[in-house]
């Protein structure tokens, strides 16, 4: 059988061999905690504590506002400091709660059960909804959302986003090896609200010991399987996931749900795991600290809201001066100008490079060599849409499909003129789902 | 922070490839016909390569300077051009007359349309073609020392022999570098192990031709005399070299196959309707005008735009 994969998509250097083998340490904050009200798609939460309340770890510190939107809750115990914009890794000054970490840790009391069995179908997603869970890699989507379709009985694949695709991360690796059975419960709750699913661990190949370790651990699991998927980047996107997984294609005016799939990635799952099984809202994450910049690259499991200049820290500071610090992967992430930014739900990395590709190389003309066609999953012409953005042709930047893209970045990575083909295409296509969004208000 | 940080919008990395990478890939690749040719045909072509290449480079260069532009030369496709041109000329013209080729590719074709990337047409075939009109008779005389004049495929359409062997190999009269199958197959291989190249264009180029041939070829299905209209001219060098070039190639793959197929049938009809024996460079240059046309009609469908199907 040929391998499960998509077409397209590009072979980087993938720079895990340097986190990869180290266990996951935990990391307790010294310094304030900053919880920016807008970690997730949809409206902002609402404070719901003021300046000089003492608050406890686990505790809510903002509601929810509306339906697309997810609770926050404080990670240490302390005073807050201030309800202020605070910078967060976009560069953009967001509204925040900064907490006074007082050091002692006192936790609220969770409500755990001894099965989700005990639980109706509605207890558990409202469990995951109180939990403030939202996905977790890099979308920041309520999860609970997706775990309420319109018509449940047509879900017939719950995948488990197994593939960590981005270079360099290594934390969903370090999770499936340590925790593997958080990521198969959470995944057994999930199944138990659909009763026409299957649930598939979809991983990449490159992490043989995973497959084997979680194909063991499901063996008696009817309604799991563990499928193996290609190397290849954007493996673990939403729809090239899917088409791997199940065969099954959509496009961006889709949601998973219509192709009867739920797609969720490994920190999200042990989140509901936790949420549903302990009661315990989402407080940490793990986060990939690497590159060849910091002294001691590792993984750590953080409290949401610390800062990354701890985290770079307790990755024993810089070895060698860092010439771009990106949070993320360096394909999607995001690249920072400022340490003094907190961990938020959707941080998955921190990756400290010695040297920058895109301002060592300039870019020149295009030679039409289709290489960005090749490698777009999207099966796009990234070429002529970059250059229908330059010169602002609207019109035929729809025609060609412009807004099926999905940020990537494989054309801007193959291209040999070095050109910015993903960004060109990116402003343009933001332009248009601001104009969009503009329209239907 | 003390230092500010490089920032950018994703991705943060790039692959080694370049334009002068794959530019000097494809001189290299070209090699073993330069050198199949200045064997076969002496001094002579040695100098005329050395001349057009250097005429073409200092083209670019020059117009450059004087534009007040980047200077480009450095991406090493103005090398390419001018290779690529003097392969296509006979060993026998005058050195001045790839030197005018070479200005006309990069001034005319390349340079006043944008420079790399802009131009409509193979700068390197439309200078030959250029040249093909204005010098009819020196660029069709391939008399050597060692030739006696009449290419393989002119022996042919008038109705004699040629020894397959020698044409396969290269030891026959023609242009200074479409004469050897072998040698030009081998830097064919080098650009298609490296990925610069696909078999698309020359692929559907090539069937298209012979089935064109057999159809109406009036020799139906003989294998001589495929093998001879294949080896012969410039269509080897044509296919995998000329058709393949990235700028005046269509983008999509299925562009790729039309217009393969495209320069198959109009290769076949210059051949065997038109006034001469060749066909290859016309072909090329009016594929490449329909380029734009095959482009808009060709657009991919976006992923999951049709719909779930599965592939299991």
């Amino acid at each position: 059988m040929a391998k499960l994969t998509f077409v397209g998509g590009i072979h980087p250097y993938d720079g895990k061999d340097l986190s990869k083998d180290k266990p996951i340490k935990a990391v307790l904050p010294k310094g304030d905690l900053v919880y920016p009200l807008s970690q997730h798609i949809g409206a902002p939460a609402v404070p719901i504590v003021a300046k000089g309340d003492h608050v406890i770890t686990g505790q809510r510190i903002a509601e929810a506002a509306g339906f697309v939107s997810a609770p926050i809750y404080a990670t240490v115990s302390g005073t807050v400091k201030a309800i202020e914009p605070r910078r967060v890794v976009t560069g953009d000054k967001v509204m925040s709660i900064v907490v006074e970490n007082d050091g002692k840790y006192d936790e609220a009391e969770y409500a755990p059960v001894e099965s989700y069995e005990q639980l109706s179908k509605e207890e558990i997603i409202e469990r995951v909804r109180e939990a403030g869970v939202v996905g977790m890699g890099g979308a920041g989507f309520p999860t609970f959302i997706k775990l309420s379709p319109k018509e449940p009985e047509k879900i017939e694949y719950i995948i488990a986003n197994c593939a960590e695709c981005e270079p360099y991360l290594t934390s969903d690796y370090r999770r499936m090896l340590e925790e593997p059975e958080k990521l198969i419960g959470g995944l057994k709750i999930m199944l138990s609200l659909f009763d026409n699913a299957r649930g598939i661990l979809a991983v990449e190949d490159n992490k043989p010991d995973c497959i084997e370790l979680l194909k063991k651990l499901t063996k008696e699991e009817k309604r799991i399987s563990v499928k193996a998927l290609k190397t290849k980047y954007p493996q673990g996107a939403e729809r090239q996931i899917i088409y791997a997984a199940t065969g099954r294609r959509i496009h961006s005016g889709m949601l998973p749900a219509d192709a009867g799939c739920i797609v969720d990635n490994v920190d999200t799952i042990v989140a509901i795991y936790l949420a549903v099984m302990l009661g315990r809202p989402l407080m940490n994450r793990i986060v990939t600290v690497t590159g060849d910049a910091v002294a001691d690259p590792r993984n750590f499991i953080v409290r949401i809201g610390t800062s990354y200049h701890e985290l770079i820290e307790e990755a024993g500071g810089f070895q060698k001066k860092p010439v771009k610090i990106v949070s993320g992967g360096p394909m999607m992430g995001f690249a920072v100008f400022d340490l003094e930014v907190p961990t938020t739900k959707t941080a998955s990395a921190l990756l400290c490079m010695t040297q920058d590709d895109v301002s060592r190389m300039e870019p020149t003309a295009c030679i039409n060599c289709g290489k960005c066609v090749e490698a777009c999953p999207s099966r796009l012409l990234p070429c002529t849409l970059s250059e229908f953005a330059e010169h602002d042709r609207e019109g035929d930047f729809l025609s060609y499909y412009g807004m099926e893209c999905m940020e990537c970045g494989c054309c801007s990575f193959v291209c040999p003129a070095k050109r910015p083909l993903a960004q060109t295409i990116k402003s343009m296509r933001r332009m248009q789902l601001a104009k969009r969004n503009k329209k239907q208000k | 922070m003390s230092d500010l940080m490089k920032v950018s919008s994703n991705p943060h990395v790039r692959s080694r490839v370049t334009t002068a990478g794959i530019m000097q890939a494809v001189v290299i690749a070209l090699l073993p016909a330069a050198g199949f040719g200045i064997y076969n045909f002496g001094m002579d072509a040695l100098i005329l390569i050395a001349v057009t290449v250097a005429a073409a480079v200092f083209t670019e260069y020059a117009y450059e300077k004087l534009m007040g532009k980047k200077v480009t030369i450095g991406d090493f496709s103005a090398v390419v051009t001018g290779l690529l041109l003097a392969l296509n000329l006979p060993s026998t013209v005058p050195w001045w007359m790839g030197v005018i080729g070479a200005v006309f590719a990069i001034l005319v074709v390349k340079m006043v349309f944008g420079g790399l990337g802009q131009n409509f047409m193979n700068p390197a075939l439309a200078a030959r073609c250029f040249l093909l009109i204005s010098f009819t008779s020196m660029m069709t005389d391939f008399e050597t020392d060692v030739y006696t004049g009449a290419t393989p495929l002119a022996v042919l359409r008038e109705g004699g022999a040629a020894d397959l062997l020698d044409m396969v190999i290269g030891r026959t009269a023609g242009t200074i570098g479409e004469t050897s199958m072998i040698a030009i197959a081998a830097g064919a291989c080098l650009l298609l192990l490296l990925g610069i190249i696909d078999l698309r264009i020359p692929g559907s180029y090539i069937l298209s031709f012979l089935a064109f041939l057999i159809l109406f070829g009036g020799h139906g299905a003989d294998p001589v005399y495929l093998t001879a209209q294949l080896a012969g001219g410039g269509l080897m060098l044509g296919a995998f070299f000329m058709a393949t070039d990235y700028v005046t190639r269509p983008i999509s793959k299925k562009g790729q196959y039309v217009f393969g197929i495209l320069l198959g049938m109009l290769t076949g009809i210059f051949r065997v309707f038109g006034p001469s024996a060749e066909g290859v460079s016309y072909a090329i240059i009016i594929g490449n005008l329909l380029v734009p046309l095959i482009d808009k009609a060709t657009r991919p469908k976006a992923f999951g735009i049709k719909g779930g199907k599965s592939h299991e």
